[in-house]
């Protein structure tokens, strides 16, 4: 059952410039099963996001491999933090932005644009500029935007935090609600540790800079509705959140307060 | 939004005609104190040099302007010298905007190119440009090619560098996102530089403009047998103010003209992005 799509061992990077070098990621291994939702938390500028560019490819690790069990196969979506929705464009011209830079537009895209833009309530918006839309249909546009690359890995940096509270409750809902039905392996970074339980199966917490791979936590909820904040509501929420809880204020010391 | 719309729907209130109307009546003020400073200077001027407080000779007067100027349409001389000045501005902005577009890209495509070039950018940028002239003359002659290479020299650096820094202050995030679609810089160019950056060519453009007339009328005063710029300098060395004053004029209304046309330009995109 257990497949591993990703796997990375034995991770280091660092960033360099003249006054020296910040090491970033020390020693990070672990691997990605297929269909899986993964978390990572750690403290603020642990390197968080420096492992999703490095899963992405946009930066190669100093040392360790990062592999995919089956590259030809495995399309990486990236969505980052803010929407980055291009102000000029209608939502349906940036979200065809994917296929007009691979030179994939044809039929076929364009109806799977349209499906899309239909199965997450954007139809009504499709020719409407970014600059008409509520923050959460901007990101739901944004992730239809990740989601025409049709990807097999999904990675996703901190992409509610530009949301306003209420809102970003009901879009990682929402959100995590569509990436579940499609099925798509999920690599989440987050800082918000309620959101990392509620979506995930699996969390995985840095430790603060360089960061190495503290612990991980196995996810699993008992769902008493079937309601947005189902997640938020398992008896076993406030368990696994006094771990994290834990765990990551062990990382910043009682000086940094 | 919502309250917009239901306020437009209802009848107009007695504080909202109040407010429309002194919004109107600032409007007209201005309007007319414009023209009235423009009537009062030529009336001033005809009278000064009609009860001879000031000498003609030097100072001309608007009957005198507007006499040479209805003999310079006559003769047809009016058509020939802006027509001249007015070509050669037009071309020398046109390979402005080009030159700089090509090469501000390149410097932001690569930063070591950019990087090199420095140093030479803002000497030359910061040189007078009019101290080129000279020089230009005895490479190219005196002719069109001189007054356009002069135009384009006074604009183009300024115009390089204004694109450039432009160009890099892109959301370096926005670049990232490009990068995740699988496109290359060259398509971060053309999908969010480029696009990002019309306002921006658009105000640039009108900068240019402005500093392509003044290279061409200094292009003109030291190397030209035709064009306003050779008037304005021919006029004052045979003492023929009205001919001076009235190239000024002419050239006044050419700047005008030109910067309204992109003014209109910038308008239309505002209105059509």
């Amino acid at each position: 059952m257990k497949e591993p799509i990703l796997q990375c061992q034995n991770v280091c990077f660092s960033y360099h410039n003249l006054t020296g070098e910040t090491s970033a990621l020390t020693n990070i291994s672990f691997q990605i099963n297929k269909g899986e939702f993964v978390s990572v938390v750690g403290p603020s500028g642990c390197g968080k996001s420096t492992l999703l560019s490095l899963i992405a490819g946009l930066n190669k690790p100093e040392s360790g491999s990062i592999f995919l069990t089956n590259p030809e196969n495995t399309k990486i979506g990236y969505m980052l933090q803010q929407d980055h929705l291009l102000e000029w464009r209608t939502i349906y011209k940036n979200i065809m932005l994917g296929p007009e830079i691979s030179k994939t537009i044809n039929p076929e895209s364009e109806k799977q644009a349209l499906t899309l833009l239909n199965d997450y309530g954007l139809s009504r918006f499709q020719d409407k500029k970014p600059g008409e839309l509520s923050g959460g249909m901007k990101q739901r546009a944004a992730l239809i935007r990740t989601m025409m690359l049709s990807p097999k890995l999904l990675l996703l940096d901190e992409p509610f935090s530009a949301l306003d509270y209420q809102t970003r409750l009901m879009v990682s809902a929402d959100i995590g609600r569509i990436i579940r039905s499609a099925g798509i392996t999920t690599v989440l970074v987050t800082h918000d540790l309620s959101e990392a339980i509620a979506l995930s199966d699996r969390i995985l917490i840095l430790s603060k800079r360089p960061a190495t791979i503290k612990k991980e936590i196995a996810v699993s909820l008992t769902l008493p509705d079937d309601s947005l904040l189902a997640a938020r509501n398992a008896p076993e929420f406030q368990y696994y959140f006094s771990i994290l809880w834990k765990e990551i204020s062990d990382e910043y010391g009682t000086d940094s307060l | 939004m919502n309250m917009e719309q239901t306020a437009s729907k209802q009848e107009i209130s007695d504080a909202q005609k109040v407010f429309l109307q002194k919004h109107q009546r600032h409007h007209h003020f201005v309007t007319i104190m414009r023209i009235l400073i423009l009537v009062l200077f030529l009336v001033l001027w005809e009278v000064s040099a009609r009860m001879q407080w000031i000498d003609t000779f030097f100072f001309s007067s608007p009957s005198l302007v507007a006499t040479f100027f209805i003999e310079m349409v006559l003769e047809g001389s009016f058509f020939i010298h802006t027509g001249i000045t007015l070509f050669e501005t037009l071309i020398s902005f046109l390979l402005i905007n080009v030159i700089s577009l090509l090469v501000s890209t390149l410097l932001w495509y690569s930063k070591t190119i950019s990087e090199i070039l420095e140093p030479y950018l803002v000497v030359l940028n910061s040189l007078p440009k009019s101290a080129l002239a000279p020089l230009i003359i005895v490479w190219l002659g005196t002719g069109t090619d001189t007054i356009i290479v002069a135009g384009i020299s006074v604009a183009v650096f300024g115009s390089i560098i204004n694109l450039y820094t432009g160009f890099k202050q892109a959301d370096a995030e926005k670049l990232k996102l490009i990068t995740t679609l699988g496109g290359t810089r060259f398509t971060a160019f053309t999908k969010v530089i480029l696009p990002s950056s019309v306002p921006l060519l658009l105000s640039n453009m009108k900068v240019n403009i402005g500093l392509a007339l003044v290279g061409v009328i200094i292009g003109e005063f030291l190397a030209a047998r035709r064009g306003l710029g050779y008037l304005i300098i021919y006029g004052s060395q045979v003492f023929q103010l009205n001919m001076v004053i009235t190239s000024i004029i002419i050239l006044c209304f050419i700047a005008m003209g030109l910067y309204q046309c992109l003014q209109w330009a910038e308008h239309w995109y505002l209105k059509h992005k």
